[in-house]
Order: structure tokens, then sequence, then C-alpha cells
């Protein structure tokens, strides 16, 4: 048996036996003690692999006992050099490429490039209207979806499960309107320049209008289960603070600059696509924080399903317009249609092409391959995709392919506004606020 | 005295035999605990997965665990980047054994459209994976065929010295095997 | 510039980023004024505000309804301080890197994206540096919000922005070498070592073979 002497546990044998006494340190003078070297920092690292940040962020926290004194985030693990392969695809297969990147807003990606391209070519006035319309739709429905996730996991990250589970239901039945119209629930590719990918299916406007009916319905559900949730309002009211003078500086756009009182929105301050001839509203608040955006973004549904039944009754007048460029050095070639194992040419330009007119076989091999040229110059489109200003830069060499893209994600730049809304808060107050401005690291990273 | 032969027909009812390996599959299967650990697209459908519709919870796998150490099986759901491979494979070796991989999407099982400098070309460089998942992102059902196929797989596991045979095996097989960039022609 | 048959892609057509793709490029010219819309309106503020605008602006782009003005480097700060306080555009919206190799002592550019709430407009500011020289000075004292947006730039571009707070690498690991998204990096084939296992080059691998 080995022997050693424990500074705390001093021990005499006894005819009992060996007895221990244990001595310790007075907790107050352990206090003072501590106290005195004002060196009591604790760096906490949160990430990037952890359950309530938002995907794979990473927080770098300082820590005052519960008080965080310091943030810094750390990004890049997910960055998936988007950009860069971008410019070795053509223009039209670049869409491809551009709606994984914020992956819960794939229609917002594809439209602001696609609005660029579109840009470049000086077709813009060439959309025809229905192709428009269209987009304005799907984006309005995408709007609902990525909303419907902020939300729910918003939810989840602070503890109550049972709002993801309503918030994935709505979302399942915006993705069933996604699959039905493109073929694929995300990542879809569906706006191309020049127009979208193919019109809509039989019946679309049917579905579409009795899923409007139940996304109403529903999103009922969604309020009762937060709005006056007390435990809710607690968590969030009066945490993230960052007024108007913050967000500008940082470039803050989106529901967290709605949320100081500004009612600045790109569908209405710089019209595009048609916005101009919508009714809706912006929803703002002016309490800055958590609760006003999550506020907002709950009145942004209701304003989408507004533009969506706008959408369906012009739709319904512009049934038969063609939903691409006329130009056929631009238009795909192909009339897609979805098959039974997805979306692929339709067997009838197959035919032609195969079998009766080898210059339309020619001119398709050419424009898939190769793809259409876009004259030299660069541009800047902005779309108000749901987190924010979406801004697309592109420059073009006068090729068939990019020769930049760059995208402004507005979760990259929100992002930087974590410090100012998070430090000198409570540790726990991080989670909201980083829920509230709705990170999709994919968009950060790209 | 050895084993009595027609043991099965002496039982009173109620009784199931069976092997202590199969007892250990059946078990280990049915209660398989994923980490939450998700990367880009395809975690968003993993969530869809555990959500309403779809309902994971059905096979016993509702229980995403937010600490590695809790989990046994991890779905690998998105891209890997450089960046992010050393993290990944620390979550990987905090999990305890048995585990279990899923690459989930086309990213993590071969890099997919993503053929350029910042992501990982397969996330089996850096980690063993157990079932690829196809798909850009895979449907929910996808990724619950996988798992129900995985499931068939951890029932029929070996254990003990059998099992350790295999893992030998089964490396000295990667070891000797020629690397992909090396093989020739589309099909060989 | 001239168009070689139908569609004119020129080389081989591969769209698979590794059949030794190059590029041209191009260079637009100056506009005269008027520039039309609201852009003489704020070149007008602008020489207004800042006198030495003529000895500022190298060059101004209006191209497709939008406004450029390429600025010299030196001036960059003290023109981006007089747009935000005196021409009230209140938003830096990014900073956007490009990487020209063909035109010799203006490789890299920088091109920031500016927004005004209160006029409702947008301008662009581009500053070309060269290779060699790559400095530009920072505009995060200017507006905080470009602060990632240069750090991004620098990692993947190598413009170096000079009084930035903290001019790290942002998206690629801290010790990653070369800057990924100048044209003279190549898209894949990197060599990177896990624990035995190597990653040959895209164009190593058989499918493009």
């Amino acid at each position: 048996m080995t022997t050693f002497t424990d500074p705390y546990a001093s021990s005499q044998e006894t005819t009992e036996g060996r007895v221990y006494s244990l001595t310790g340190g007075d907790w107050d003078s352990l206090v003072t003690e501590i106290g005195a070297t004002k060196e009591e920092r604790v760096v906490l690292n949160m990430g990037p692999q952890h359950p309530s940040t938002h995907g794979v962020l990473r927080l770098i926290l300082e820590l005052e006992g519960e008080t965080v004194t310091e943030t810094r985030c750390g990004i890049g693990y997910l960055h998936t050099g988007i950009e860069k392969n971008t410019e070795f695809r053509n223009w039209t297969q670049g869409v491809t490429f551009v709606t994984r990147m914020d992956y819960l807003s794939p229609i917002f990606n594809e439209t602001a490039y696609c609005l660029g391209v579109e840009k470049l070519l000086g077709i813009t006035n060439d959309v025809t209207e229905r192709a428009t319309v269209i987009r304005v739709m799907m984006m309005e429905f995408n709007r609902i979806s990525s909303h419907m996730v902020a939300l729910g996991t918003g939810a989840l990250e602070l503890g109550a499960l049972s709002p993801m589970i309503f918030a994935f239901r709505e979302r399942e039945k915006v993705l069933d309107v996604f699959e039905m119209i493109s073929g694929l629930r995300m990542n879809m590719a569906y706006v191309r320049p020049g127009g979208v990918a193919q019109d809509l299916p039989q019946g679309a406007l049917a579905k579409i209008r009795e899923t409007i009916k139940e996304l109403r319905h529903n999103f009922k559900d969604n309020e009762k289960l937060l709005i006056s949730n007390s435990i809710w309002i607690k968590r969030t009211q009066g945490i993230g603070y960052l007024d108007l003078a913050g967000c500008t500086t940082l470039g803050i756009t989106g529901p967290v600059l709605r949320s100081t009182g500004l009612a600045w929105d790109l569908r209405k301050a710089q019209p595009y696509c048609g916005y101009e001839d919508y009714q809706f509203d912006i929803p703002t608040t002016d309490t800055c924080d958590v609760y006003g955006r999550f506020l907002i973004r709950m009145q942004e549904l209701e304003q989408s399903l507004r533009i969506i039944e706008q959408c369906v009754t012009k739709l319904e007048k512009l049934e038969g317009q063609p939903v691409m460029v006329a130009d056929k050095k631009i238009a795909w070639p192909s009339q897609l249609s979805i098959g039974a194992d997805g979306m692929g040419n339709s067997l009838n330009h197959i035919r032609e092409i195969m079998g009766e007119s080898m210059e339309a076989l020619i001119h398709h091999f050419k424009l898939v391959t190769e793809g259409f040229r876009v004259p030299a110059g660069q541009v800047y489109t902005s779309i108000e995709s749901p987190r924010g200003e979406l801004g697309v830069h592109l420059v073009s060499d006068g090729g068939t392919r990019p020769y930049r893209v760059h995208f402004r994600d507005p979760s990259f730049n929100n992002l930087q506004s974590t410090a100012a809304m998070c430090e000198g808060g409570q540790i726990a107050d991080v989670i909201a606020a980083v829920a509230s401005i709705d990170p999709v690291m994919g968009g950060v990273d790209r | 005295m050895g084993l009595v032969v027609g043991l099965e027909e002496k039982l009173p009812s109620g009784f199931l035999l069976t092997t202590v390996e199969k007892l250990a599959g059946y078990m280990r299967k049915n209660s398989l605990w994923p980490a939450t650990f998700g990367l880009a697209c395809c975690a968003i459908e993993m969530m869809a997965a555990g959500a309403g519709r779809y309902d994971l919870a059905r096979f016993g796998m509702e229980v995403f665990r937010a600490s590695p150490r809790q989990a046994d099986l991890m779905i690998v759901a998105g891209r890997v980047s450089n960046k992010m491979a050393p993290v990944v494979r620390q979550i990987y070796d905090q999990m305890a054994a048995p585990k279990w991989t899923i690459a989930m999407g086309a990213c993590a099982s071969s890099g997919g459209m993503f053929n350029n400098y910042a992501i990982v070309q397969g996330v089996d460089h850096i980690i063993p994976v157990d079932i690829y998942l196809p798909g850009c992102p895979p449907r929910p059902e996808m990724l619950m065929d996988a798992i129900l196929k995985l499931h068939e797989q951890i029932g029929n596991e070996k254990l003990g010295p059998n099992r350790e045979k295999i893992i030998r095996e089964v490396e000295a097989a990667a070891l000797a095997a020629k690397p992909t960039h090396q093989l020739k022609g589309l099909l060989t | 510039m001239s168009e070689n048959g139908m569609f004119g892609a020129s080389g081989s057509g591969d769209t698979s980023g590794f059949g030794g793709l190059v590029n041209t490029t191009t260079v637009i010219g100056s506009t005269q004024r008027p520039f039309g819309s609201y852009f003489d309106q704020v070149a007008d503020d602008l020489e207004r505000a800042y006198p030495l605008f003529s000895d500022a602006i190298e060059k101004v782009v209006v191209d497709r309804g939008e406004l450029t003005l390429f600025i010299k480097r030196d001036r960059l700060f003290d023109v981006a301080k007089i747009l935000r306080d005196q021409l009230k555009f209140e938003m830096c919206i990014g900073v956007s890197g490009a990487h020209y190799p063909d035109e010799s002592g203006r490789e890299l550019h920088a091109v920031y994206s500016l927004l005004s709430i209160t006029r409702n407009q947008r301008i662009r500011l581009e500053v070309s540096v060269s290779d060699k020289d790559s400095h530009v000075p920072s505009l995060v004292e200017v507006w905080a919000g470009t602060n990632w947006h240069e750090r991004e730039t620098y990692d993947m571009f190598g413009i170096v922005f000079d009084n930035h707070p903290g001019l790290t690498r942002i998206l690629m690991p801290d010790d990653w070498p070369g800057h990924p998204q100048r044209k003279d990096y190549p898209l894949g084939g990197i060599e990177i070592e896990y624990k035995g296992a190597t990653i040959p080059a895209p164009s190593q691998r058989r499918s493009y073979k």
C-alpha cells in the first residue's frame, strides 16, 4: 500500500482504523482570492458543431460569469467555392450552382442571378409577363418556407419543440407546391436566364389555391403557440438590441432592419419583377429586438400569401403565354417536362431533333454544351430575400461563361451584428439573438 | 454434457432462442441514436425526416443527440469543406463504438458537383462510411430507406473475435486495393 | 472583339473546368457627360463636396443603367467619407473582388456597392491595384459593415486592406496557402493531407481522362 499526504485530507491511525480529517479553504476567502486576480475570463467555444448555433457557425464567447463580454464569429466551415465553380460553367449552368448557396431560399438565389444575366444580355424587358409572375409566386412561396424554418428552428434552439413540428408541417405543404411545379423539393434550378424552366403543370393553380387556404388556416396555430407565450416573450423581448444607426453602419437589411421601424424593403423601394403592381404591406416593429423580428416574420407570411393570391389571378389571365424569351439563341431549346424519373426533355422534342431536323439537333447541342454569349460588362442586381438584400455582382468578358460571380449574401453581412447584439448580455440570449438574424450558413460561406 | 438436441421442443411457450450475436444486433439496430450533425442542404431534409410528416420516430430514432458522446450514428448531411474536415473527424472520434456513418447526399459521398478547392471529395477520405446515400438532396424517404438498410446491416453484425477478424480483413483489403485515381478506363 | 460562329465559344468549349480554360478580358471605356438618370446629380454633388474630384476619379462608367466611379486608391478613403457624410450613402452593401491578369499594373479590382436609403440610389466604386502592390485603404472606419467583406476579398484575392482592424482569412482555413478565387489559382486538385489519404487533382481522375 502506498501512502501519500493529501493537503486537504490529513489522516491519523486510530484503534478503529484510519481516520481522515477533511480540510479546505473557506468559500469566502476563495471568492476574494479569485476576485483579487481580476483575470477571471472564460473563453467559451461554441460550435462549429453545436445544436443551437443554426448550422456550422462557430461562436467564440468571452464570459464573465453568465455575462458575455466579447463575441467573435468563426465562419467558413461550409465554404464551398461556388463562386469559382460558376466561372467554369456556362451562364445557364450557373443557376444550378447558385441555387445551392443559401439552401433555404433557392428561388431567390436563382432569380437574383438570372436578373443579373438578363441585365447583362439586355433582355430584361423581353422576359414574358407569365414567366415573371411565376417567379414572383415561387419567390413568395419560398419566403414562406424559409420563414417557417427560421421560426421553427429559432424556437427549437430556445427549447420549444412543438413550433418546429408545426412549422415543418407548413413547410412541407409549400415544398409540395415546389415539387409539383419544378419537380424538386429543394435546389430546383427552376428559374433560368430568360424565363423559367417550364410552364406550370395542369391543375397547378387549383392546387395552389387550396394550399393558400390551408396555410392561412394553419398559420393561426403557429401564432397561438408563440405570440403570447409568456416564456417565448421573456426569452425574446428586449434581447438582441440593434438600432437603426447600428443597422446602417453594419449594412444590415431584412427583418433585422425592419425591426427598427424603417420600412425598407426592396420590393417597394426599388421594385423588380413587377412588384410595383402588387398590393402588399411591409410589416415593421420599432422594438429593435428578437421579438420584433419574430413578429415581422409572422406578418410577412400573411403578406406573402396575399401576393401569391394576386399571382394566381394574374396567371389565370396569362394562360397560354410562353414562359421563356422568344430569342432562340438564349432560350433553352428543349421543351422540358416532368417524366416518371424526374424532369427532362419532352419526348416530342427528342423525336423532332433526332428524327426530323438536323439543324435543330445542332442548335440544341451547341446551346446546351457551349451556351450563349453574354456581352462584356458588369452589373449588380439585388432583390429582397427572406433575410435581406441579396445582391449579385456579375462580370462578363463577353464569353459563354461568367468571368466573376459574387453573391452578397444577407446572412453573411447580417451575421456581423452578432457582437453588437450579444455583448453585455447573458449567454443564453446569444442563441436568441443569432436565431433572430436567421443566418443560413450555406449563404454565409457559399 | 454438451448441447441438448431438441431443446426448443422442451421449452414452455413464451421463450425465444437465438444467438447472443443476433440478440445484440437486434438491440443495437432498434435504438440507434443519431448525432445532431447537420452541414448544408441535406441537414434540412434530415430535419424534415425527423418532423411530423415523415416521422423518423417510427423507427425508434427520434432522439437526435446533441452530444456525440451519446450518439452511435453519424449522418454526414451535406458538403464537408476542408476547414470542416478536422471537426468532422473529431466528432467521429468522440462517438463511442460501435458507431456507424451514413454519407447523406452526393457531396458527402463523393464531393458531388463541387469538384473544387474547398470541398473534401467524399467524406470517406476522413472517416469510414457504412452507407452512401445519393441525391441532391435525398428526399426524407431516401434517408429513411438508407437508415433501414443500415439497420439490416447492424442486425447481422458479428461480435467479439469474429468482428475483429472481419475488421482486419476489410482493412487489409482496403489497403491492398488500387486507389480509384489509379484505375484506368471507365468500368475497371 | 470578334465573334466566331453562332455561339462564339472559343477553345474547346469544355465546361468541365479542367480543359485548360483561358479567359480574355475586355476593358470598357469611360463615359462622358451627360450620364443620364440620377447619375449627373450624384457626380455634381460629389464635385461640389469634393474639390479634388477630377484628381481622384480615374474615369466614370455608365453601363446598363449603373454608375461606376473608378477611384484612385489614395483618394478612396476621402471620397468614401464624403459619400457617406455629405451625399448620404449610408450603407456599403458589400465588397467584391475581381482578378484581371491581363490588365498589367491593375490586375486586382475591389468593387464597392453603395446604397443610399435617403436618396434611394445606388452607385458603385471600383479601385484597381497591381498584383505586386495590392494595398487598398480599408473602409471599415467609414462603414463598419465592410469588415467581413474586406476580409473575404483578402481571403479570395489577396488584396490587402490597410488599417483594417483584423485582416485575417475568413472563409478558408487560417493556414491555407494562396488566394483561391484568383484566375491563376486552379479550380481543384489542391494537395491536402488527411492521415495517409490522398486526393488527386480532378484532371488526374479517370472520368476526366
